[in-house]
């Protein structure tokens, strides 16, 4: 008996058996490093050309190695616009759908109340929906009242489309928490505020972090959306995208790296952090 | 706190980003409903006259995109399950210790801004770029071939971009399978093939219904890779709504075929809903 519980605590990975085992290892593991490679081929050939000594603006063509457009970042004006106007709705989008969004996921997560139901829905709605439709559907809107698109009318796209990937996020981790921590908290005479300021919010912040990040990559990566509510305003993904008729200068193949390699390192720092935490 | 006021207190938490929702995302679909039912133009303004017939030109004149778009949609989605099944399941069941390290590079692609990998896809297979023009010098392909403004560049593309929303829910669900469930299976004499058919690939299919809704909707509606691949003669319903809305603004019209797609994705999506539970749904989709 007690041999047999000791083989059922043993780790599930360790005594997984694979049924399709004959394809094991080799051919199915060489496959999924293929994938891995088609998946990153686009983003080293971007890296690559950020180094190409190119003379015209077609970048095209391997001419050489050169570091110049590190240097030369921010040598195109328009460019270097739209770059900051990303980051910056980026930015408000990550602090506003951030906390709607874990208002929301609190709620969710803690309480039952009559129209959670529809809410749930509509959020439903909201991720699945085509992003080509939502877009329409908000110049449908902006235009029927007139009102001037821009830097206001991205950023209230943003926050719309990005709000319930944050919220359901959040939930999540509220789901996880155990209530009594709360009240313990209240029974040690805690008000409301104070529970919240001191315990809830401690631990769901992981939760509400990555939600936040979340909505950073949503908003600083959305084109569809923006296309249709930018009117006159550029951001980094429509700069590019004009770009394609006259030939995207390498400045961009830079920016891609370097917005690239940010994320790659603060998402790995996130882990490494998440990880100490646990042990 | 009275019990009054803690009532409340869920209502007071979604209440912003419930009417964020509510104004920004509910009232644009009603008024865009009421736009594709008017008629006028951009300089006169538009008046309300409940004219359905906008829907009926607009399918009739753009029969050949809404098909090619739910065609498109589908071969890709096809292809990202024949191609990230066996990844999904790979890491799944023998990614050991680097299970995480796997799907970090699985997603690698999203540190990336959605078009300028498209882009990048155009710059790789151009016709004198980096593969054809290679290949084209070794004498390898015909001078004139090219795989740009093909509808097989398009669905590549496609079945590219959206990859990874494929391969996550279905490595979510072959993850859960139970261990215990296989070693039943092998107890009772099922071969490796049949505890595949018949145990772990039925656990699996709601990961792969999952994968289809996050996966179809996106690549039937897009239009950046029809543009950037495709060239003129492999346009999509998007590229039709994109140019309608910003380059002719025919609204009424635009607003007509919007809806169309939508309600054409929408009845599929809630039929998936229906058949998976829409909390398990939202789940999948967060990850």
């Amino acid at each position: 008996m007690s041999t047999r519980t000791a083989e059922r605590a043993a780790p599930p990975a360790a005594r997984r058996r694979s049924p399709l085992g004959f394809l094991r290892g080799r051919s199915l593991h060489i496959y999924t490093w293929l994938v891995i490679a088609w998946l990153l081929l686009p983003i080293c050939v971007m890296i690559l050309f950020g180094f190409n000594d190119t003379q015209s603006r077609y970048n095209t063509k391997w001419q050489g190695f050169t570091f110049k457009w590190y240097g030369e970042l921010f040598a195109i004006d328009e460019l270097t616009t739209a770059l900051i106007n990303s980051l910056l709705i980026a930015l408000l989008t990550m602090l506003i759908a951030g906390t709607l969004g874990t208002l929301i996921g609190l709620a969710l997560g803690r309480y039952r109340f009559r129209g959670a139901g529809p809410l749930n829905l509509v959020m439903f709605a909201a991720i699945a929906c085509a992003e080509i439709v939502m877009g329409a559907s908000l110049l449908s809107m902006f235009v029927t009242l007139s009102a001037p698109l821009g830097f206001w009318t991205i950023l209230i796209a943003h926050v719309m489309f990005s709000v319930s990937f944050v919220a359901v996020t959040v939930r999540a981790r509220v789901l996880t928490l155990d209530p009594a921590l709360e009240e313990a908290a209240r029974d040690l005479g805690a008000g409301p505020l104070t529970t919240f300021r001191l315990v809830t919010f401690p631990m769901i912040f992981p939760g509400v972090m990555a939600g936040s990040l979340l909505a950073f990559a949503l908003s600083i990566d959305d084109f569809v959306i923006t296309n249709f509510t930018a009117g006159g305003t550029v951001t980094f993904p429509l700069w590019i995208w004009g770009s394609t008729r006259v030939g995207t200068p390498p400045q961009v193949n830079v920016m891609g790296t370097l917005i690239f390699a940010v994320g790659v390192l603060l998402a790995i720092g996130l882990r490494l952090i998440a990880r100490r935490r646990a042990a | 706190m009275s019990r009054r006021a803690a009532a409340l207190t869920p209502y007071w938490l979604i209440m912003p980003g419930g009417l964020w929702l509510a104004i920004f995302f509910v009232v644009p679909m009603v008024m865009m409903l009421s736009l594709s039912l008017q008629q006028g133009d951009v300089v006169n303004g538009f008046q309300l006259t409940w004219h359905w017939q906008t829907y009926v030109d607009g399918v009739t004149t753009y029969h050949s995109q809404i098909v090619r778009s739910l065609q498109y949609g589908l071969a890709s989605t096809l292809l990202q399950i024949v191609i990230g099944y066996p990844v999904a399941y790979w890491i799944a069941m023998h990614g050991g210790d680097r299970k995480t390290a796997y799907l970090f590079l699985l997603l690698l692609p999203f540190f990336v801004s959605f078009v300028l990998r498209t882009l990048s896809w155009q710059f790789f297979l151009s016709d004198d770029g980096i593969l054809l023009g290679t290949l084209k010098s070794l004498g390898l392909v015909e001078q004139d071939y090219h795989v740009l403004a093909t509808g097989g560049a398009v669905i590549g593309g496609l079945t590219y971009n959206f990859l990874p929303f494929m391969i996550l829910p279905i490595y979510v669900a072959l993850e859960r399978v139970d261990p215990r469930l296989l070693e039943a299976a092998h107890d009772l004499y099922a071969g490796r093939v049949q505890t595949f058919l018949r145990v772990v690939l039925p656990l699996s299919l709601p990961g792969v219904f999952a994968g289809v809704l996050m996966t179809f909707v996106p690549a039937a509606s897009d239009y950046v890779n029809a543009t950037v691949l495709g060239g003129t003669n492999n346009t999509m319903i998007g590229n039709v709504i994109q140019n309608q809305y910003l380059v002719t603004q025919d609204y009424p019209m635009a607003s007509a075929l919007s809806f169309t797609l939508m309600g054409a994705l929408l009845v599929g999506i809630f039929l998936y809903a229906r058949a998976l539970g829409t909390e398990d749904v939202l789940e999948v989709a967060a990850r």
